[in-house]
């Protein structure tokens, strides 16, 4: 275990982005929390979380892919990825860390591999900041996620002046080497974590049921005349797949910038009609499919296809962002476990 | 860095062949001149033309042939209009294969094979209706029941007369919608004209048309004795990736592009009824 004193972050800010690109949760001008590229000044952020996830680093909405040269009948490839510099991540909460796995499942670990996730996954450290005073909104631990331990190449906790650091993996530690950081023992840890979990237990999501979300109630689930009801005010914003750590629908479009083609690809959302619209049908005609569609993969068939880990990490933005109010949470208590407080 | 499976590779097109007023088969090579990479039949592949776009398409050829690609390709979005429109020496972009395929040579190995197809629902079968023509001693009977709006709406009108037709052990079983000048044929619906030849049910059954025609062919057979497991059909769903990735092709929990396109119908009973 090492510390520093949080009077001295500056100084660790400074040693971090010297080897490499530093992003922090800092203020983004507005109020909101959003990692951010450090510069001198920059101060870590109150607030709980980032309003947009982490995902964001690795994941980005818009990127590059190719782009091409036509020429009458002929056509040249041209490279357009953009280069990936090695860069830190600092201050992720257990959640959005827990995400990167989720992500992994399907960019890295599902063949073939997306090189460009790869690239960026592979550049990355990870500094973890265990949580002090979770929300009303989380509900991570319903998944197993421990926010006073979270994951990550680094592992870090606040107390009221001093920030502890424990590298968890070779990379975390080879970081940790070149800071000015002194020894530390986990008493101070110990008693933040326990302070925590004290919180933890008062939190009032913290015993959603998710019984009876798996793949052999999947008929079933889908077949539940209730997503009718659930989905009857879904504006079809898309809001909770853009805030949401683990969506990682994508769209592959062109931009025509008058001298070359960019294929790029973005963000998309399950929640839109145009997801699926074919010229030949759609197979999700209405909100209620696009609505059902969304929850069934997160806690249904995603976790079917990989050993049982949901595809939600409790980080609660879709809680906190939804103009209707409408969320994961509410869909758990209506078909899950606890259907009698529906 | 490993050139990322997004990135496509390019591809001629050296003939293209009207089949339909509405369907035409294009021929495709790499650069090279050569087959651009090989297939189970029953893959697919995306094609693209950089600022039109780019969509998937069943490889219409059989692996047998080495010397190209085919797809039969209908008219009816961005990217088919465009192709429409192209002329032979155009490039594009290719990538793939993708998808399953149809178990050729295991599943179908030794056994009395009746394919059905509607309208251009005959492409990815031609594939696999070639490849079994092909290794000819290694199945049984062979019957093709193909149907179409008409006359000229039948897709490889010209190779099911002067080849499939004229082969020992095939029977090729033809319909149009409605009567035609011209038609000594069978006219009728598809899912009609399968029940009136009514098949020995322990023949298996590759399917692939419009919903429509799956949903009462597929009736149509269970009621003739049929069981699912004998049914295999390929499905199309929009996709953007073909790598399982951009999350759009799922039927319940598989994905059209990595689990199918080719699904035998017994497992369609386990997922969501979505496509």
């Amino acid at each position: 275990m090492k510390k520093i004193s949080r009077s001295d972050l500056p100084r660790l800010f400074e040693a971090l982005s010297q080897a490499r690109r530093l992003y922090i949760p800092a203020d983004d001008g507005s109020g909101q929390a959003k990692f951010l590229p450090y510069t001198p000044g920059m101060e870590l952020t109150q607030n709980l979380n980032t309003v947009r996830s982490a995902k964001d680093l690795f994941f980005p909405q818009v990127e590059n892919l190719l782009k091409f040269k036509v020429q009458g009948k002929q056509i040249e490839i041209l490279d357009d990825r953009d280069p990936v510099e090695p860069f830190v991540i600092f201050g992720v909460r257990a959640c959005d860390c827990r995400s990167f796995d989720v992500l992994d499942n399907v960019f890295l670990h599902a063949e073939p591999a997306d090189t460009f996730y790869q690239a960026r996954r592979e550049n990355a450290v990870v500094m973890t900041l265990a949580c002090n005073a979770p929300e009303e909104t989380c509900f991570c631990t319903v998944f197993g996620i421990d926010p006073a331990d979270p994951a990550g190449d680094v592992t870090m906790w606040q107390t009221k002046d001093t920030l502890y650091l424990r590298a968890n993996t070779e990379k975390g530690a080879a970081v940790l080497d070149d800071l000015p950081l002194d020894d530390a023992d986990d008493a101070a840890v110990a008693a933040q974590q326990a302070a925590t979990r004290e919180i933890l237990k008062k939190l009032p999501l913290k015993d959603l049921d998710l019984n009876g979300f798996d793949h052999e109630h999947m008929l079933q689930k889908f077949n539940d005349p209730r997503w009718a009801q659930l989905s009857e005010s879904c504006l079809g914003c898309g809001t909770c797949t853009f805030v949401c750590p683990t969506c990682q629908c994508y769209d592959i479009k062109e931009f025509n910038t008058g001298k070359e083609i960019q294929r790029f690809r973005c963000w998309d959302s399950c929640m839109y009609s145009d997801f699926t619209q074919m010229s030949a049908g759609q197979p999700r005609p209405t909100q209620k499919e696009r609505f059902r569609q969304r929850f069934m993969h997160k806690l249904v068939y995603y976790p079917a296809n990989n050993d049982g880990l949901y595809s939600c990490v409790g980080c609660g933005r879709c809680l906190q962002k939804c103009p209707i109010h409408m969320n994961i949470v509410k869909v758990i208590k209506t078909l899950g476990g606890e259907c009698h407080d529906a | 860095m490993t050139r990322d499976p997004l990135i496509p590779m390019l591809g001629v097109v050296t003939d293209i062949r009207t089949d339909t007023p509405d369907v035409k088969t294009f021929r495709v090579v790499g650069l090279d001149g050569k087959k651009p990479f090989v297939h189970i039949p029953g893959q697919c592949a995306m094609l693209s033309m950089p600022g039109v776009g780019e969509a998937l398409f069943s490889i219409t050829s059989s692996p047998t042939n080495e010397e190209f690609l085919e797809f039969s390709i209908k008219k009816c979005g961005c990217v088919t209009d465009w192709l429409h429109g192209i002329e032979p020496d155009q490039q594009i972009t290719i990538r793939g294969p993708y998808g399953n395929g149809f178990p050729v040579d295991t599943d179908f190995v030794g056994k009395d094979l009746v394919f059905v197809a509607g309208g251009i629902g005959l492409a990815p079968l031609r594939s696999v209706i070639n490849y079994v023509r092909h290794y000819r001693s290694r199945y049984g009977t062979v019957d093709i029941v193909y149907g179409a709006r008409s006359k000229e709406d039948l897709v490889d009108f010209q190779e099911i007369l002067d080849e499939w037709s004229q082969e020992d052990g095939i029977h090729v079983h033809l319909t149009i919608d409605r009567p035609q000048d011209g038609w000594d044929g069978h006219v009728g619906f598809v899912p009609n004209y399968v029940k009136e030849l009514g098949f020995d049910t322990g023949k298996t059954v590759v399917m692939c048309g419009p919903p429509i025609m799956i949903k009462f062919t597929l009736a149509g057979l269970l009621e003739l004795g049929f069981d699912k497991t004998q049914v295999y059909t390929t499905f199309e769903l929009k996709m953007k990736c073909a790598l399982g990735k951009c999350g759009r092709c799922n039927i319940g929990d598989k994905y059209v592009c990595k689990d199918g396109p080719v699904f035998r119908l017994d497992q369609m009973d386990t997922l969501p009824d979505e496509y």
